[in-house]
């Protein structure tokens, strides 16, 4: 029984040689998935370049449930599908890397929010045509439509707000203050209030446990009412009511961060967790998806069943959907005092079914009737059909794209699955939300217990940052991801050689996302401007030479903001085995919060405010306030 | 006696054609000039404040919001519910108070740092965490997508949209003085009232800033009546229907964009020359927080609200056009004379004093 859900992808071992031309010396490589999925030959695999995949990340059904609208990240647009014969109706581009998509409440427009872009793609469903791209705000998420189609609410996960619209021109009327990473939206079933949840955790003191929150916005009025915390909660997706109201939950990641990682044998790393809350609850609790030896690893999508029997919660990382029984779970609620999110044998008494589906399943959606049940699965490019009574996958809807996965590919289902860790508890993906960061700090383990606390970085650009770890103890990402995320983050040896390969191609690959803070072509504002000169000065205002070594350009030089090199730059603490730190990359550095190698700085501005009192973190003591702002205005643009 | 000549010929020039319009004149009726009524309904730690050193009022709807000296306090559904540091209030002293209209968002200044305050979320800024240029936070108003803040150490504008902070001090604007006390912002105009400096106005047009400064410098003596802001030292300014209304320790000011117009105790009904807070109703009303009692001008008329400089009994005075003053039988006053913040709730009136929060209740008669 153990795995019983999960599959497993058995690969020989490629030849020995480059790990791109590896794919034309591969042996057969046989990949036995589950009947009914798709089985790969080791033939030679597609080159990286000029493959497109789906990448189906969201589902939704038109009302009349004639249609079914797939989200398809990886090509940029949505494919309407007939929902009876799964046959494809249309696909409509939209902008780039769509991460959410609504209806309006009426069915006749259909809204995508276009992340990289920043913009939403209005489509006719009649036509199913665009029919207006409007911009919004930074790294749009998802969208909603109030009832009365009078306003749009999107969220936006850079600039960490909900933008309120005009539904009928685009016109942005206001931001509303959301939780940090703001990406997810759900209306309750009277439509008088909107619940916002977000992916990284709202600043808190140091290595104080994170903070969430669900955003409650009035939704005639557009303004926030409420902020429900979640204590211990960082990484925080999808929210569905049930009908009558009575009964939310949210999808979340619990991640024990303030223990040593070493704890994983022990479940110790993350809680895979909903919080239902409600008046069928009544005060919110937190209840885990994870049994022992079984973990929904990377919880994202939620439905609850028209009737109100059944939830279901699609697992990323774990690829599977997760059934709980609803009056079981309300019963062993109401009979247990919280809280017991850590009691590994508390699912046991309302998860009911773990459906084995296919790689990253992320969005679901029920039909009126709560008969079927469809799962976008993200990294195969198939929905899962399931059908509800039954709790089985009834069939398997293949999205056209490439027939093969190609190394690239593989790279990045190794990094979502949970598969290769010990018991499948975690991913890289938990760590590294959507192939970004957590916004957390961590103990990891080889360095001592509680010692060298470090802030997790933001993998995008990180090819060409080598060496890796804050110490620089890692030459290579082949060494990062390979012995040293086996050995103390998955607390397993399963890799192989070319699973490895194509995880560090993978992570190569992440390009830095577009920079919100910098200006259209090559022109600076006036601050960034005077910031860049106090980058890359040589004296300070006393007129004297800056040393080489306490320049802001020299250790953060090149394009990625990084010479590679260790330095001592005066923020050691007492927990830290060395003062000797690689100077980090600068990309997307206004994003990554907290900042310093042990994420004590939780600002940009508390690097030099707090942490550089001797000024050997560069120059900066003979700053007035608004020199350091500037400065501060120039790094956001790197 | 050229120069004296040239005095004599400005002083007839100021009074004719600089001056301000004369007030309209009010047809005379029996008794004093009907001015608003209130009945005072006070608010201490008697019940439920967290301090009686009220130093901020906001009004947000129906919700009142006190800064006090220990927390902000917000009084909805009769009941006080006070945060403080605990809650992740930059500092127990809330010295100033402005609401985003918008989104709801209140925004509190304090003795070290700048919260918000968001669907009971408190999100602190100061000058060590965020690009704030000073941590004791006088004044803060919202405008747009823009909150502005007068510190210590200069203006700041910060934009809830990029995060961004843009400082304001003598590197970058006309201000000889970094002390800004008091910050009121529209879409078009930006005022900044600095301590010995003058006001300070920004054009949000043209990115301009102008300064208006006491024509005699800092001397005490007012030597030509309305010809410009009446003291360097000013404390409050409130911008309404394009009239600036600018309160200082020595007096206060009203600008209309070509005329000022100013008020003393000498020549108006002004309690005190001493005047912490000022905020207009409309082009020509406004009321005054002095050292000395809550004043009311209509225009033409002033209303005194106080408790007895003798006896501390509650008293209401009228003054008409003419100077002549008259008491008005009251049987309740504001908590102190010593007043800070001012705001409105419909007819009705919030005060901030000194000893405790009060709440005028417009009367009818």
């Amino acid at each position: 029984m153990r795995f019983r859900y999960q599959t497993r992808i058995e690969m020989l071992r490629a030849a020995a040689g480059a790990f791109l031309l590896m794919a034309a010396a591969l042996l057969v490589v046989a990949i036995a998935l589950r009947p009914g999925q798709i089985v790969l030959a080791g033939e030679e695999r597609p080159s990286v370049e000029n493959v497109q995949y789906a990448s189906p990340l969201e589902v939704l059904l038109s009302p009349d449930g004639a249609r079914l609208y797939v989200l398809c990240q990886g090509s940029e647009e949505i494919r309407v599908l007939d929902a009876a014969s799964y046959a494809v109706i249309k696909s409509i581009a939209v902008g780039r890397v769509p991460r959410g998509f609504s209806l309006s409440p009426d069915g006749a427009r259909l809204f995508v929010t276009n992340s990289w872009d920043d913009t939403l793609s209005v489509i006719d469903t009649g036509t199913l045509a665009v029919v207006a791209t409007w911009p919004v705000g930074a790294e749009p998420s998802s969208v909603l439509e109030d009832r009365e189609g009078k306003r749009l609410f999107v969220a936006n996960r850079i600039s960490n707000d909900i933008a309120v619209l005009d539904a009928q021109t685009g016109v942005e009327e206001k931001r509303l203050l959301a939780g940090r990473g703001s990406s997810y939206l759900t209306f309750s079933p009277d439509g008088s209030r909107l619940y916002a949840t977000h992916v990284y955790p709202n600043p808190s003191p140091h290595r104080t446990a994170p903070e969430s929150e669900i955003t409650v916005i009035d939704g005639s009025r557009a303004v926030v009412v409420d902020r429900m915390p979640l204590h211990e909660i960082a990484g925080v997706f999808h929210l569905a009511f049930s009908t009558d109201g009575r009964l939310g939950a949210v999808a979340e990641y619990h991640p024990k961060n303030l223990v040593p990682l070493a704890h994983l044998e022990h479940g110790g790393a993350f809680e895979d967790t909903l919080t239902v809350f409600g008046a069928d609850v009544g005060k919110p609790v937190e209840v885990p998806l994870d049994e022992l030896e079984r973990y929904a690893a990377q919880p994202f999508g939620v439905v609850i069943a028209p009737d109100k029997s059944r939830l279901y919660v699609t697992s990323g990382g774990s690829e599977m959907v997760t059934v709980v029984d609803v009056p079981r779970l309300l019963r062993f609620i109401h009979t247990h005092p919280a809280p017991f999110v850590q009691d590994l044998s508390a699912s046991a008494n309302y998860v009911v079914a773990r459906i084995a589906v296919g790689m990253n399943p992320r969005g679901l959606t029920l039909t009126r009737d709560g008969r079927r049940l469809f799962v976008a699965n993200r990294l195969d490019d198939t929905l899962s059909v399931i059908d509800t009574r039954t709790n089985q996958v009834t069939s398997t809807i293949k999205l056209d794209g490439p027939k093969k996965f190609s190394a690239l590919r593989h790279g990045e289902q190794t990094f979502y699955t949970a598969r290769q860790s010990f018991q499948g508890q975690i991913g890289c993906a938990n760590c590294h939300i959507d192939s970004t960061f957590d916004g957390l700090t961590w103990d990891l383990e080889p360095d001592g217990f509680g010692r060298d606390i470090v802030d997790n970085k933001l993998l995008e650009g990180v090819k060409g940052t080598e060496p890796f770890k804050w110490n620089g103890g890692n030459p290579n990402l082949p060494t990062e991801c390979g012995p040293r995320t086996e050995k103390y983050f998955w607390r397993a040896e399963q890799f192989d050689d070319l699973t490895r390969a194509d995880l560090v191609l993978y992570v190569r690959s992440l390009q830095p996302r577009p920079n919100r803070w910098k200006l259209p072509g090559r022109e600076m504002s006036p601050a960034q401007e005077r910031g860049l000169a106090l980058f890359t000065r040589d004296v300070d205002k006393f007129k004297k030479p800056i040393p080489e070594y306490n320049r802001c350009s020299y250790c953060h030089s090149g394009s990625k903001g990084t010479n590679q090199k260790l330095f001592d730059v005066g923020t050691r603490k007492s927990t830290d085995n060395s003062g000797m730190l690689k100077s980090a990359p600068l990309t997307g550095v206004a994003l990554t919060a907290p900042y310093l190698h042990d994420g004590s700085a939780r600002t940009l501005e508390e690097i030099w405010t707090v942490y550089n009192p001797e000024d050997k973190h560069g120059r900066t003591n003979d700053l007035t306030k608004d020199e350091l702002n500037d400065l501060i205005e120039y790094l956001r643009t790197r | 006696m050229k120069k004296l000549h040239m005095i004599a010929l400005l002083l007839i020039a100021g009074t004719t054609v600089f001056a301000a319009p004369a007030p309209l004149a009010v047809p005379k009726a029996s008794g004093p000039p009907q001015m608003p009524r209130y009945r005072f309904e006070n608010f201490t730690t008697a019940n439920g404040l967290p301090d009686n050193h009220v130093y901020s009022v906001l009004v947000d709807g129906d919700r009142i919001w006190a800064g006090t000296e220990n927390g902000l306090s917000v009084y909805e559904n009769h009941a006080w519910k006070t945060y403080t540091t605990k809650d992740g209030l930059a500092h127990r002293a809330v010295l100033s108070l402005a609401l985003d209209k918008r989104t709801g968002d209140v925004w509190a200044g304090t003795m070290a740092g700048l919260s918000r305050i968001s669907g009971g979320r408190i999100d602190s800024f100061t000058q060590l965490n965020s690009g704030l240029s000073n941590d004791v936070v006088y004044g803060v108003s919202v405008e747009g997508e823009n909150v502005w803040v007068a510190t210590a150490a200069g203006g700041c504008r910060f934009n809830i949209r990029t995060g961004q902070w843009t400082l304001y001090n003598e590197r970058n604007t006309p201000m000889n003085e970094i002390w800004v006390y008091a910050v009121s912002a529209t879409p078009t105009k930006v005022y900044y009232a600095v301590w010995g400096s003058g006001v300070l106005e920004f054009d949000q047009k043209t990115g301009r800033w102008d300064k208006y400064d006491d024509p005699d410098g800092e001397n005490e003596m007012v030597l030509f009546k309305d010809q410009g802001l009446i003291h360097e030292i000013v404390t409050s300014v409130s911008y309404v229907d394009n009239i600036l209304w600018a309160a200082t320790y020595f007096g206060d000011s009203r600008y209309d964009g070509r005329y000022w117009h100013n008020f003393l105790t000498k020549d108006s009904g002004l309690p005190s020359n001493f005047t912490n807070t000022i905020k207009g109703v409309d082009a020509k009303r406004a009321w005054f927080g002095t050292d000395k009692g809550l004043a009311y001008y209509d225009g033409v008329n002033w209303a005194v609200y106080r408790p007895s400089l003798q006896d501390g009994k509650p008293e209401m005075t009228v003054r008409d056009a003419e100077g002549k003053v008259t008491p008005i039988a009251v049987t309740t006053a504001p908590a102190h004379n010593y007043v800070l913040g001012i705001d409105f709730q419909g007819d009705d009136l919030w005060v901030a004093t000194a000893k405790g929060l009060s709440h005028g209740i417009r009367q009818q008669k």
